[in-house]
């Protein structure tokens, strides 16, 4: 890391992120190997690789979702803000870290207002709700769409609003970090293209881990990507060098769309 | 894909054979159904005709000799012990489907269904025989003498702790009912897609806020259709409850009293009935039990079958 330019600003020196020797099982598959990488706050990562690589396993480890499969474990450190999320409450951690998934999760029983703030009121935290709908709605480009049925079921909404409804749920509990595990792949391109556009306001704000199949996906709305291969890191490194001038020979041909 | 319309009919004679033997057997279904209205119906005839429809189902004097019927304390100690039963079997089986299904290690889980499996098993006779060997000494001599001492001011626990009655048939039928409501309720909670709990985990549920924010509601009309469903099984169990009720065709308003029930007067007095008049009102009273238990039935249906569209919704 290079010191001098550290100095000044101390606290992005540090990534928001570190992940050091991650290691992740279900049973006996060993989805996730030795994996170390770091996430500067305020930046995307993408995830690229072919299925099955890993890819979900990874990012469910950072907020200990992975934990909940029966029969999964992991291995390494997981650092937020230099505090090893292995050492504190996964409740807590996952207000922290937030989540969305790859298929819309709406919870079907709640209107749109109580979907957004599920999380304010699972955690019991006393807001001003109604504010909070607004913000976190229009931050997802949604409210203009739902602000005359907020009380309507959330299952009303068309896949890409529910997404993007599950966007601003994830926004409502205020996280540092979002994962985003294949956000777009249930959804049409117009679709596609709002959660994009979003995810890049969104990195003003908060420090985005994005899985993503779609390579042109990554290079439009990531910092630096990273590229696994069968539950390895095989490269990692701003977007615009891995797709341009990768280093190692199965990048290339993965990105180049030679396998995968 | 090729719609049904385009394929030649002939091509699928197995088929038809198939859905027409099918529809044959659920005609003869209804059809048994049907006879068995209809016997009772007629059956029922000549006591509908010496006493009315309504005051049959309202009286409550019950003397044969007389030929004096009336239905209600027959109806009364049903719903009593059928309430008793679903009291206390709902918050157990609900919670036990909650813990088989969302906490318990896969060891435990086979055990413990193993274990409801062989509850559902046992032949209600042995149901009624552990009833009066085991439980209704306890409840005479401990439970209804301590329910007494500190609720005896509730007409529900007043009068002489007998250990029969209301309350031993209704803990017993709520044993019975405990494996239906449980399994059911295991089978709508895994229906539920693992990504709505996730979605609420993820947010920073714990295991049991995730359960009664998402689990709970979105399970809610499988749930209640899984209790009908032990409810319908409470109101026809005959032998459990001939067994620990008492068989007094009497109502009271203490848990303690003896009372008598709709299948268990059936049971016990249809052999011997003297005359048409007594053996009709005996069919009358299978007439109001079949049409209490298939209301219930077909609105469990129901609500189980709408909590499942909303799942193909979400
Ligand atoms: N619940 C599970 N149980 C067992 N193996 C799993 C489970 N989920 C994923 N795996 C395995 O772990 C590996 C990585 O999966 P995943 O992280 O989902 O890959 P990706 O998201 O890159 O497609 C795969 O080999 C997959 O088969
Ligand atoms: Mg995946």
């Amino acid at each position: 890391m290079n010191v001098a330019l550290s100095t000044p600003v101390a606290d992005t020196a540090r990534p928001k992120l570190e992940v050091q020797k991650l290691d992740a099982w279900f049973g006996n598959v060993h989805a996730v190997k030795d994996i170390s990488l770091g996430v500067d706050a305020r930046s995307v990562l993408a995830i690229i690789g072919p299925s099955g690589c890993g890819k979900s396993t990874f990012v469910r480890c950072l907020n200990r979702m992975h934990e909940l499969t029966p029969g999964a474990r992991s291995e390494g450190r997981v650092l937020l803000d230099g505090e090893d999320v292995y050492a504190v409450d996964p409740v807590y951690l996952r207000r922290r870290v937030g989540m969305v998934f790859q298929r819309p999760n709406v919870f079907p029983t709640m209107s749109i207002r109580d979907n957004v703030v599920a999380g304010l009121r699972l955690n019991r935290v006393r807001a001003d709700y109604e504010a909070i709908v607004e913000r976190t709605l229009t931050q997802t480009a949604l409210w203009d769409e739902v602000k005359d049925r907020l009380d309507a079921s959330a299952i009303a909404l068309s896949g890409g609003q529910q997404q993007r409804l599950c966007i601003a749920r994830a926004l409502a509990v205020e996280p540092e970090v979002l994962l985003m595990d294949e956000p777009a792949s249930a959804l049409d391109p117009i679709a596609t293209a709002k959660i994009e556009e979003l995810i890049d306001e969104l990195k003003q704000q908060y420090t985005i881990v994005i899985v993503t199949h779609n390579m042109q996906q990554a290079i439009r709305i990531s910092d630096k990507t990273a590229f696994f291969y069968m539950g390895v890191l095989i490269e990692h490194g701003t977007t615009q060098q891995l797709f341009t001038r990768p280093e190692r020979r199965e990048t290339e041909d993965y990105v180049t769309g030679k396998f995968g | 894909m090729a719609s049904g319309a385009d394929t030649p009919r002939h091509a699928h004679l197995g088929d038809r054979a198939f859905a027409a033997g099918i529809t044959l057997l659920g005609g003869a279904v209804l059809l048994v159904v049907g006879i068995i209205v209809v016997a009772c119906a007629r059956l029922s005839a000549p006591a509908f005709a010496k006493l009315g429809f309504f005051r049959f189902l309202t009286g409550s004097d019950w003397n044969p000799v007389e030929d004096s019927f009336g239905a209600l304390p027959f109806i009364y100690g049903t719903l009593v012990t059928s309430a008793i039963a679903i009291v206390v079997a709902m918050p157990v089986a609900i919670g036990l489907a909650l813990f088989l299904t969302e906490m318990s290690p896969s060891r435990v889980r086979r055990f413990v269904s193993f274990f409801v499996e062989i509850l559902a098993a046992i032949p209600s006779v042995v149901f009624g025989l552990w009833g009066l060997m085991v439980l209704v000494p306890i409840l005479r001599d401990v439970v209804e003498p301590a329910l007494q001492h500190r609720l005896g001011f509730l007409p529900l626990f007043q009068g002489a702790p007998m250990g029969i009655g209301f309350l031993p048939a209704g803990i017993v039928l709520a044993i019975m009912i405990l494996p239906t409501i449980a399994s059911v309720t295991i089978e709508v909670l895994r229906t539920m897609p693992a990504a709505l709990r996730e979605g609420a985990l993820a947010l920073g549920a714990t295991r049991w806020e995730a359960i009664g924010a998402v689990v709970l509601p979105y399970a809610r009309r499988g749930i209640m259709g899984a209790v009908i469903l032990g409810l319908a099984r409470a109101l026809g169990e005959t032998m459990a409850v001939t067994m620990l009720i008492g068989n007094q065709p009497e109502i009271h308003g203490s848990l303690f009293a003896a009372g008598y029930s709709l299948p268990s007067v059936i049971a016990n007095e249809f052999a011997e009935a003297s005359g048409a008049v007594h053996t009709g009102a005996l069919a009358g009273l299978a007439l109001v039990l079949f049409g209490v238990t298939l209301m219930l039935s077909a609105s469990a249906r129901l609500l189980v079958r709408l909590s499942a569209r909303r799942l193909v919704a979400a």
